[in-house]
């Protein structure tokens, strides 16, 4: 018998010398598929993002133009149709520290949204305050003391965001930036508490003709500031991933189990410690409904929903674009089916339970009932659909823990792709 | 709600300390009790095995095995960058990253006066230093002083006290239950902030005086000695006696490693009366443990006063922030019996919050927090400059105190810092420290001239996450060589070897320190 498998063996490479990779090459093969198809997902999902942040750009741009409650209704939805592809792509933050290093400029939150415009005294505060420039209001004023200098704020634009503003002085509440400041302008403060009802700014806000709470001007050059700015920086990340990108070689170039690891990383960290830890379970657990993720808007149900919907793409190695198309490819599933099918099914099973627990928040909040609503205090039933999201992510955590143990990339350090490349020994 | 891990563990080192203590009572009384440490027992191959690995080395041809991670397994590998303070223990499971994100969350939640819609998050003041932990512990690194007259972006405060006044004063302070007498009127720390409608304590003033220090190689470094004072005083006179000591916000990382050194090996190190004569005494100081009652190690603050990052948090949170807590429940934080206004003040204390603002869930996720903060991976320790400076320090003595290394204890609170090698470079112990340091204000066992040593881990990256390189309990020194020649005291004899090194032996000492 072994003859003969050595033999056939012998015939098989004698016949196809090129075509036939041994054994472990060819797996090696498989999860360098399973990695392009993960960039090939990010480039898709940032350049959706940058799509239809460009949309978002043309609205405000007609807003500005014309302020009207049609043309501000209709920048609100281009906003939330922008986060509909670019909460999918949070899932690469955890794992791609180029990613991390961005999302900052992008997303960042909570945010002190006394800094950029006027506030309602009554809920905010406006006492001599430990961030000196929490109620700085740069809409309202020309020059502001920044870490104790005067800076001009006269010429508002992308520089005075993205350089003097954001994250001033240390704090980094001090978000002047990003999705985040535009989803404030374009609401303004939700002083609903846990009751009904998201921002209500005027469109005149925007209107030089009919000015509501002054310099209009001033508050049309920064939506249209930060909207520019998103655009650069979204223009960066679809660079990045792009075929030649330095994201994408990185990732193909490097230890595919490396790789791998990245894209488990980023499935746990934004499933467990984001997602259910920060996100979701501080904000039950205070009852808060500034703990809410898209809180101007009450669009928190959607930008939690797609986050889940980003991390069951890289794991089916399949996402559907905006326009309906679908980037597929070898995936994560794949692989870990190849090794165990039952870990498979477990971890697409609970991937779907996840999914159903956020399309009751996403229903609950579509029949009326805000995301900052059902985490509010006394109200049982819609604590229980919030809380279902929670244990939903926490235990899909416990499946990926499992398919990281299958694929054998436990023993590796689990904390990031960073800390790989030089693995270095532990006393014990 | 669920706080598995940490509860897990707190169960388990309560059963040990329980039965150690059963232990204890029997074979030496309970009178003995109130100052026993808990003791671990190693086995004798363990303990020659962590003598061993421990000792100081004598090779700086090379880096040590194990010294580029100076928190163990916890250290973190991320990215240097100005968010490397505030990484998760590198080695914690995703079960407990949820703790950790949640702490983060409560770390930088601004809180909000009462009463307010959110009951779950108002409480502040009346009086406070800050809306937020994160906005002292910026970034989770160190505070600083005002960068310049109008800078009101500070990150530091002054503690207030007074000398004992009577013998119930006397009696407090010998008993260990004080650890200082308050202000009568301010309390123990200026509050320069206040909600609306109320008074803030005042403002801290700094003024400076130049104090030129000549190397041996003829360079003339000019410390600035800084003078403090208190203006804008919102409630009548200070009593005449009072004692300032200004203090900056240290750095998170490391804190649970440090929670996990073992007591015994930090008194093995106490040498109070300099029996070995070598100038350094070093001392433990003992204060008071809200939990147990009873006087314990103190290990953190500047002058080590106090014993666990449990009370640590509660303290800060209570006297920074004006928030009740289950340890501490008066709301109005450090508000004296004469500051009528500021006790009778709406309060945020809640029955579904323990009946205080910051509740015992909140309060253990911040320890949490607090205790996983990890240190980050060194930098360039093979470098031969580094390697040069790494001989400097050791052969100046500077790690007589600055102790390099310690292996952590097994049944550690959190399981993340158990029996982890780690290369604080503290003793943890109080060291008189000069006039110079000196700020004149005992608090518990410590002296106006005592300082707990300060661990330098982190410190060469104070520059990428703060943005400052300002030094010392209040950010006096500008650079690492200003805080270097501001030591004194015990510290004397090493601080005269670094002002007598050549230029090529100081760059490579600072190298070293900056790749900590």
């Amino acid at each position: 018998m072994k003859m003969m498998q050595t033999a056939a063996l012998a015939a098989a490479l004698a016949v196809a010398p090129l075509a036939a990779p041994l054994t472990a090459s060819a797996a090696e093969v498989e999860k360098q598929a399973v990695l392009k198809t993960y960039a090939d997902i990010a480039h898709a999902g940032y350049e959706d993002s940058l799509i239809t942040a460009r949309s978002l750009q043309q609205a405000v741009d007609s807003l500005i133009a014309s302020p009207s409650d049609q043309t501000l209704a209709a920048a609100r939805e281009a906003w939330i149709a922008a986060r509909v592809p670019y909460q999918q792509t949070e899932v690469y933050r955890f794992g791609n520290a180029v990613v991390d290093d961005w999302e900052g400029k992008v997303n960042a939150w909570p945010l002190d949204e006394g800094l950029i415009d006027y506030v309602d005294e009554a809920s905010y505060g406006s006492e001599s305050d430990e961030n000196p420039i929490y109620t700085a209001n740069v809409i309202a004023n020309e020059k502001l003391n920044v870490n104790g200098q005067m800076v001009d704020a006269s010429t508002i634009d992308k520089a005075l965001l993205a350089e003097v503003l954001h994250e001033a002085e240390e704090v980094e509440a001090n978000v002047a930036t990003g999705y985040h400041a535009i989803e404030f302008l374009l609401w303004g403060q939700d002083l609903n508490g846990t009751g009904p009802g998201a921002g209500n700014r005027p469109a005149t806000d925007f209107s030089t003709a009919n000015c509501t709470h002054g310099n209009c001007d001033r508050r049309a050059a920064y939506l249209k500031a930060a909207t520019d700015l998103l655009i650069d920086d979204l223009e960066e990340m679809v660079a990045l991933w792009a075929p030649g990108g330095e994201a994408r070689n990185g990732l193909l170039s490097g230890d595919a189990d490396a790789g791998l690891i990245a894209m488990l990383t980023g499935m746990g960290s934004l499933s467990y410690g984001e997602l259910a830890g920060e996100r979701i379970k501080l904000g039950l657990m205070l009852h808060d409904p500034e703990e809410e993720h898209d809180c101007f808007s009450d669009n928190t149900h959607f930008s939690h929903y797609y986050d889940q919907q980003g991390v069951i793409n890289v794991y089916t190695g399949s996402y559907t674009r905006v326009d309906g198309s679908v980037v597929s490819g070898p995936s994560l599933s794949n692989l870990v089916a190849a090794k165990d099918g039952s870990v498979d099914r477990e971890l697409r099973d609970k991937l779907t339970a996840t999914k159903a627990a956020m399309t009751a928040m996403v229903e609950r909040a579509q029949k009326g009932e805000a995301y900052d609503q059902m985490i509010g205090e006394g109200n049982a039933e819609g604590n229980a659909v919030i809380e279902a999201v929670v244990q939903g992510l926490t235990d899909q955590t416990r499946s990926i823990e499992r398919a990281v143990a299958v694929l054998d990339l436990s023993a590796i350090e689990f904390e990031g792709s960073d800390s790989l490349d030089n693995p270095q020994a532990v006393f014990q | 709600m669920a706080f598995r891990g940490a509860e897990h563990t707190i169960g388990v080192m309560s059963k040990i300390r329980a039965s150690l203590l059963a232990v204890l009572m029997i074979a030496i009384g309970p009178a003995a009790l109130a100052a026993g440490p808990i003791v671990e027992q190693r086995t004798p191959e363990e303990a020659a095995r962590i003598a061993a690995v421990t000792a100081p080395t004598g090779d700086f041809t090379r880096p040590e095995p194990f010294e580029a991670l100076p928190g163990g397994a916890a250290t973190s590998r991320k990215p240097v960058n100005g968010n490397a303070f505030s990484h998760a223990s590198a080695n914690m499971s995703f079960e407990r990253e949820l703790d950790f994100k949640i702490g983060n969350g409560l770390f930088k939640r601004l809180w909000v006066s009462s009463p307010s819609s959110t009951t779950s998050a108002d409480g502040l003041g009346p009086l406070f230093n800050a809306r937020s932990c994160q906005r002292c512990h910026l970034k989770d690194g160190r505070g600083h002083p005002p960068a310049h007259a109008g800078d009101s972006a500070v990150s530091m405060f002054l503690r207030l006290s007074v000398p004992p006044q009577d013998a119930a004063q006397r009696a407090a302070l010998a008993s260990g239950r004080l650890s200082v007498i308050p202000e009568p009127t301010y309390g123990t720390q200026l509050q320069d902030l206040a909600i609306k409608g109320h008074k803030a304590e005042g403002r801290m003033t700094i003024r400076h005086e130049e104090l030129p220090v000549t190397l041996a190689d003829g360079t003339v470094v000019t410390l600035q000695r800084p003078v403090y004072g208190i203006a804008d005083l919102g409630y009548g006179p200070l009593h005449p006696n009072v004692m300032l000591s200004p203090r900056v916000a240290p750095p998170m990382i490391g804190l649970g490693l440090l929670e996990a050194v073992l007591e015994a090996e930090i008194e093995s190190w106490a040498d109070p009366e300099d029996a070995d004569g070598d100038g350094i005494s070093g001392r433990v100081n003992r204060v008071w443990d809200d939990a147990t009652q009873a006087p314990a190690l103190g290990r953190f603050g500047w002058k080590a006063g106090q014993p666990s990052l449990a009370q640590q948090s509660a303290h800060a949170i209570h006297g920074d922030i004006g928030l009740s807590a289950p340890s501490l429940p008066t709301p109005g934080g450090d508000c004296t019996a004469v500051q009528r206004a500021c006790l009778e003040a709406p309060n945020g204390n809640s029955p579904q919050h323990d009946g205080v603002e910051a509740s015992g869930e909140m309060m253990q996720l911040i320890t949490f927090y607090s205790r996983n903060l990890a240190v980050p991976a060194r930098r360039d320790l093979d470098d031969p400059q580094v390697l040069a400076g790494k001989q400097v320090f050791y052969e100046s003595g500077c790690i007589a105190c600055h102790r390099p290394k310690f292996v952590t204890r097994r049944d550690s609170l959190g399981e993340e810092q158990s029996f982890q090698l780690i290369w604080p470079y503290s003793d943890l112990l109080l060291h008189d420290m000069g006039e110079g340091l000196a700020d004149g204000r005992p608090e518990a066992q410590a002296s106006g001239r005592e300082w707990r040593t300060a661990p330098l881990w982190g410190i060469g990256l104070t520059e990428t996450v703060n943005g400052h390189t300002r030094f010392l309990h209040d950010g006096r020194a500008r650079n690492l060589l200003e805080a270097i020649l501001w030591h004194g005291g015990e510290a004397e004899a090493a601080r005269q070897k670094v002002v007598a090194l050549s230029k090529e032996q100081r760059d490579a000492l600072l190298a070293f320190l900056r790749s900590l």
